[in-house]
């Protein structure tokens, strides 16, 4: 294969490895969206929380002198999704469930409100600087040729794909096939109807919640070894990059939102290595702008049809 | 087995019902009757509880069930098949009914889908399709089915015959009345009087958010102010 080639196809793998973690965080913003028609702007932060607790339980495992790789990432996954989760289910219930009937401006700056809270939160607790941990995992395979411009695929980026591809089919199981989906699935299209039928939607829409926080607790784990740095403000810049891929795919679609993150990942990647690496943020929100225009229901979303 | 008494409910400054009362007793079939507006739908969906009632008071087997939330009394032996039907069009004809027996067991659910696609085999035709591209009729049958499968002792429908073709309304009214046998109390909104007061025990007429008349259905379906007003003279 021609260097050019092998420079493309690399540049197609870590284009789908941010892709794959942009996607799970989208997926929290589709869900939210879907059941409540709300964008819940705080979802990026949960990310954040998600890396720093990543960061904050391998060093505290590495101080107590356990370093066996398995038992350190099982236990660091396993809490941020804990602590991730909560922290979803509490900005369910402080910044949405109280104002759930009124206007959609006043839920969209309660949204807000709490996440500059948490950013400035984090900022306290952990300070504003940059905290560095040293990569876990290094190595790869060599797929093809040799030399710096070989194409490798590294085991990090392995650990992301499978790690998105097995949340991703979770919750595909999840929500198409377990009791609580269903009702996920109803309550996304008639929630009242659903309350009619005795299901405390309540409770759903704070599920919905969760599991979106969760996910992104996931992509906040994966990236926070990928690139071993973090700080307050990651969240920002991924939750709208990942606002931006579930528009793209269609917002309210899960499919739609996985789609989304893969196509951003992609496309920011490429602009990055063919044409500038200060342009891959331009490009990407030109992205949503142009979706917005022109095709505002997204790649796989639709527009709603009534039938009366 | 139900009773409301002197019900007001708003919608927002509008007052929908002006002090309604009305009783339905265990396996009985009572129809409300009432032009477009007079606020029969807002009734039945007081006793669920959405809207909540502002006055009065709604008893269901002796508990006042008035201010409690909609799911809850939803889940205490009611079951409702909505205005305009309501099916989860996005699912399937075994999801929708999966969505009824939400709360109930496994052998219950299996012993209750039994029943439900006996009573409308068509079901059973289209159990894997998508409830979206289903006829209006198919919906309507969907929309009981799935209200059966909570195992209600009381069935509130509202407007079944709504926009369907004579042969189907008279399907559906043949299942109403079936259900009564099995000994489900059942409460009918129509506007389809003639069929419904033909069927009914007992018929309340609503104007303008007041009961206005209550008797047999046979008596309503001869009184004749009532063949005036909605039975087309």
């Amino acid at each position: 294969m021609s260097e050019s080639l092998l420079y493309f196809f690399q540049q197609v793998i870590n284009g789908l490895t941010v892709g794959s973690t942009y996607a799970l965080i989208a997926i929290g913003y589709t869900m939210v969206y879907g059941i409540i028609g709300m964008i819940n702007f705080a979802h990026g932060e949960i990310y954040m929380i998600g890396t720093y607790v990543t960061f904050i339980v391998v060093t505290a495992l590495a101080s107590m002198g356990i370093e066996f790789l398995p038992v350190v990432l099982v236990t660091a996954l396993a809490i941020s999704m804990l602590v991730a989760g909560s922290y979803g289910y509490a900005i369910e219930r402080v910044a949405y469930r109280p104002v759930r009937g009124s206007k959609r401006l006043i839920a969209l700056i309660s949204a807000i409100g709490m996440s500059i809270f948490l950013q400035n939160y984090m900022r306290l607790a952990q300070g504003p600087r940059d905290l560095a941990m040293p990569g876990l995992i290094s190595g790869g395979w060599d797929l093809s040729g040799e030399g710096p411009l070989a194409l490798s695929l590294s085991y990090m980026q392995a650990i992301i794909f499978i790690a998105t591809l097995v949340s991703m089919g979770a919750l595909t199981w999840f929500i198409s096939r377990s009791r609580t989906g269903r009702a996920c699935r109803a309550c996304a299209q008639d929630q009242g109807m659903t309350s009619l039928l005795g299901i405390n939607t309540n409770k759903v829409i704070a599920i919905t919640f969760v599991i979106g926080a969760m996910l992104a607790a996931v992509a906040g784990f994966l990236l926070g070894l990928y690139y071993g740095v973090v700080n307050p403000m990651i969240g920002f810049i991924a939750g709208l990059k990942a606002f931006t891929a579930a528009v793209l795919g269609g917002i309210g679609s899960i499919p739609g939102a996985m789609l989304g993150g893969l196509i951003l990942g992609v496309t920011e990647n490429m602009t990055a290595a063919y044409f500038s690496t200060e342009y891959k943020d331009v490009v990407a929100f030109t992205l949503l702008c142009l979706i917005l225009l022109f095709k505002p229901s997204g790649i796989l979303g639709k527009p709603e049809v009534e039938k009366i | 087995m139900l009773k409301l008494s002197d019900i007001q409910t708003f919608y927002g400054p509008i007052q929908a019902l002006k002090g309604v009362s009305l009783e339905v007793n265990q396996g009985e079939i009572v129809t409300l009757i009432g032009a477009n507006g007079a606020g029969k739908s807002t009734l039945l969906m007081t006793i669920c509880g959405d809207p909540q009632a502002r006055e009065g008071q709604v008893v269901f087997e002796g508990r006042d069930i008035t201010q409690a939330p909609t799911a809850q009394i939803m889940r205490s032996g009611l079951a409702v098949v909505p205005e305009g039907r309501r099916v989860f069009t996005g699912m399937t004809v075994e999801e929708n009914l999966a969505m009824g027996a939400f709360f109930q067991t496994p052998e219950e659910t299996e012993r209750l889908l039994d029943h439900v696609l006996k009573l409308f085999p068509r079901l059973k035709e289209r159990y894997t399709q998508r409830a979206g591209t289903m006829s209006g009729g198919e919906q309507q049958m969907l929309a009981i089915g799935r209200a059966l499968m909570s195992q209600p002792r009381l069935l509130l429908l509202d407007e079944p015959s709504l926009g369907l073709a004579p042969i189907i309304i008279a399907q559906i009214f043949e299942i109403i009345e079936q259900l009564r046998e099995e000994g489900t109390t059942i409460f009918l909104v129509e506007q389809n009087a003639h069929r419904a007061l033909s069927i009914a025990d007992r018929g309340y007429v609503l104007e303008h958010g007041h009961i206005v008349m209550q008797d047999t259905g046979e008596a309503l379906l001869n009184d004749d102010n009532v063949r005036r007003a909605y039975l087309g003279g």
